[in-house]
């Protein structure tokens, strides 16, 4: 198979299209090495030291950290909780099945506005204090949904004759499920895990509602973007960015060597 | 495999789960739990505080609650040039990501099929966005667009601008702010369905003396309604609730002002409760009457 020379305007406008996307992004990292005064806005010549120092700016460093904890605690709530309806929905048969789908899909067609507003209204109502508690059970709550959309996929596709295939050799319930319906899910479980990670720690309009005091990484830059945005946000934006590139690639290429592998052995 | 080809234009078709099991419930209800105290209880709240009255107390402004429906009149009132702000914004950027994502979708879909490594390379590049910080993106944008930076250099350049000409706090900027946001929502969807097309119903069209014009209108974009209808659904719905583009601190200014910021300064600035609880669930209420009346009538009402 050969692209055909009909098919070369799309190319390049999607190639275009491309390019503009990663626009903001390859700004953004080449001013983390700007040598920045208090305002990162012209360049004014090459450094590393934003990178190397980061933390000099204890500002960033502490709402990076919040916002690493909040991240990871509402992944692996969300991730766990998620899953289990997955599998319930694709697996089981029950009553109010169409008012779970909803219940599932309102927090998805909820404006993040609304969302916020409301969970700011119900903590004020009951007298709550606002804080890390408080923006983790928001990130929570809307990464559940996600994590339901991406597992339930991953669940619809398991062929149940390998789980027949474990009981008839006579597995136990917990041995066929943790030997052979856990690792064929994992996929599906771990996108769903690094989506909710990327939603939790880059949602700024919920957690803006119910942080109070406390500042998260997406809020310390809204905060500053009124006097200035230093350079040590973007070394953390740019960074995180690798290390989410790194993974996913990584995740790619485990995929690809352990479809190969099956291929073989299948052979 | 042929029968997938058929699942593309209606939902997928789940194989009908047939065992009941105590399991079942065991496996729902946290997570149901969690989202009724988290979502529901907080909309009850917010539809209370919707109707809750001011009153001057010796502590200051005290909210009590009431049925003031006249906090809807007032907040509609007051901020209907916002709402409508809201919508034509929200309404225009899924358009132009809708013409932007879907060549992406069809590259990704169709025409790379047969070339897994590119085909991958570009799904790489669309989802990338999401890892990267998007207040910071809209900054990037904001200083590309400002008064002496490059863009705005270019089009004086080429005399299209002139000395009182800005870009940074138009509609314009806002519109193109939402529309880059977006457009990693819109095209992931097609993209799914798209990949789902069975390539034998395009060459079956060929083969029938279809233009290519009109196959991709008859066969092409039915086929991928789902994907369509879900796109600018993820498109729609946030880009009508955001603030940040619409912010004067990023690609907005006071006269581009979207009900998100209203909201936003009504709740959290000048802690007018009752008038931000009735704004939000107004732009709830009108944003599940449109997607009600859109699924019907694209036909995708399987789609949830």
């Amino acid at each position: 198979m050969k692209i055909k020379t009909s098919q070369l305007p799309l190319i390049i406008v999607s190639g275009l299209i491309l390019i503009w996307m990663m626009i903001p992004i390859v700004y953004t990292i080449i001013f983390s090495f700007n040598e920045s005064a208090k305002t990162n806005i012209s360049w004014r010549g090459f450094t590393l030291d934003n990178w190397l120092k980061v933390c000099d700016n204890a500002e960033v460093c502490g709402a990076f950290i919040n916002s690493i904890t909040v991240a990871v605690v509402s992944t692996i709530i969300a991730t766990a909780l998620g899953t289990m309806i997955a599998v319930a929905l694709v697996r089981y048969r029950f009553k109010f099945r169409s008012a779970v789908s909803l219940l599932l899909f309102m927090p998805m067609a909820t404006p993040e506005v609304v969302l916020g507003a409301g969970l700011a209204s119900q903590f004020f109502a009951a007298g709550v204090e606002k804080g890390l508690v408080t923006i983790i059970i928001a990130h929570t709550m809307f990464c559940i949904s996600y994590v339901v959309v991406a597992v339930k996929a991953r669940v619809a596709s398991l062929d149940p004759a390998l789980e027949e295939a474990g009981r008839d050799l006579y597995g136990s319930p917990q041995a066929v499920f943790w030997r052979i319906t856990f690792p064929l899910l994992l996929p599906g479980i771990v996108a769903a895990a690094l989506l909710s990670f990327a939603l939790s720690f880059d949602d700024f309009i919920i957690t803006n509602f119910n942080s109070g005091q406390v500042s998260t990484f997406p809020k310390f830059v809204y905060v500053a973007a009124a006097r200035g945005v230093p350079a040590e946000a973007n070394v953390i934006a740019s960074g995180v960015f690798f290390v989410a590139l790194i993974l996913v690639l990584s995740v790619q290429i485990f995929g690809y060597f352990r479809r190969k592998k099956l291929a073989k052995v299948s052979a | 495999m042929a029968f997938a080809a058929f699942s593309t234009n209606a939902a997928p078709v789940e194989a009908a789960p047939k065992k009941r099991s105590w399991i079942a419930p065991f496996l729902l209800l946290p997570g149901l739990a969690y989202l009724s105290l988290f979502f529901l209880v907080p909309l009850i709240a917010l539809l209370l505080t919707s109707f809750q009255a001011t009153e001057f107390g010796p502590l200051g402004k005290e909210f009590v609650y009431a049925f003031q429906w006249e906090n809807y009149v007032q907040a509609i009132n007051e901020y209907m040039p916002h709402i409508g702000r809201s919508f034509f914004y929200s309404i225009t950027a899924t358009i132009f990501a809708l013409l932007i994502g879907y060549p992406l979708a069809y590259l990704m879909g169709v025409t790379l099929r047969d070339f897994p490594m590119w085909k991958s390379l570009v799904l790489m590049l669309v989802i990338a966005p999401f890892f990267f910080s998007f207040l910071l993106r809209a900054l990037a944008w904001k200083q590309l667009f400002a008064d002496s930076g490059p863009v705005v250099g270019v089009l004086n350049m080429l005399g299209l601008f002139g000395p009182g000409d800005y870009l940074n706090g138009t509609d314009f900027s806002v519109i193109f702010g939402l529309t880059y946001t977006f457009i990693p929502f819109m095209t992931l969807p097609i993209y799914t369905s798209l990949d789902r097309l069975d390539i034998r119903y395009l060459e079956a069209a060929g083969d029938l003396y279809g233009k290519p014009a009109t196959n991709f209108w008859k066969v092409t974009i039915p086929l991928s309604m789902p994907g369509i209808v879900s796109g600018t659904l993820l498109t729609f719905i946030p880009a009508s609730g955001d603030y940040i583009n619409a912010s004067n601190m990023f690609l907005g200014s006071p006269s581009t002002a979207m009900i998100g910021n209203v909201i936003e300064s009504n709740y959290l600035i000048t802690q007018n409760f009752p008038i931000a609880a009735a704004l939000s669930i107004a732009l709830m209420a009108v944003i599940l009457v449109a997607v009600s009346i859109y699924i019907r009538r694209s036909g995708t009402e399987d789609l949830l």
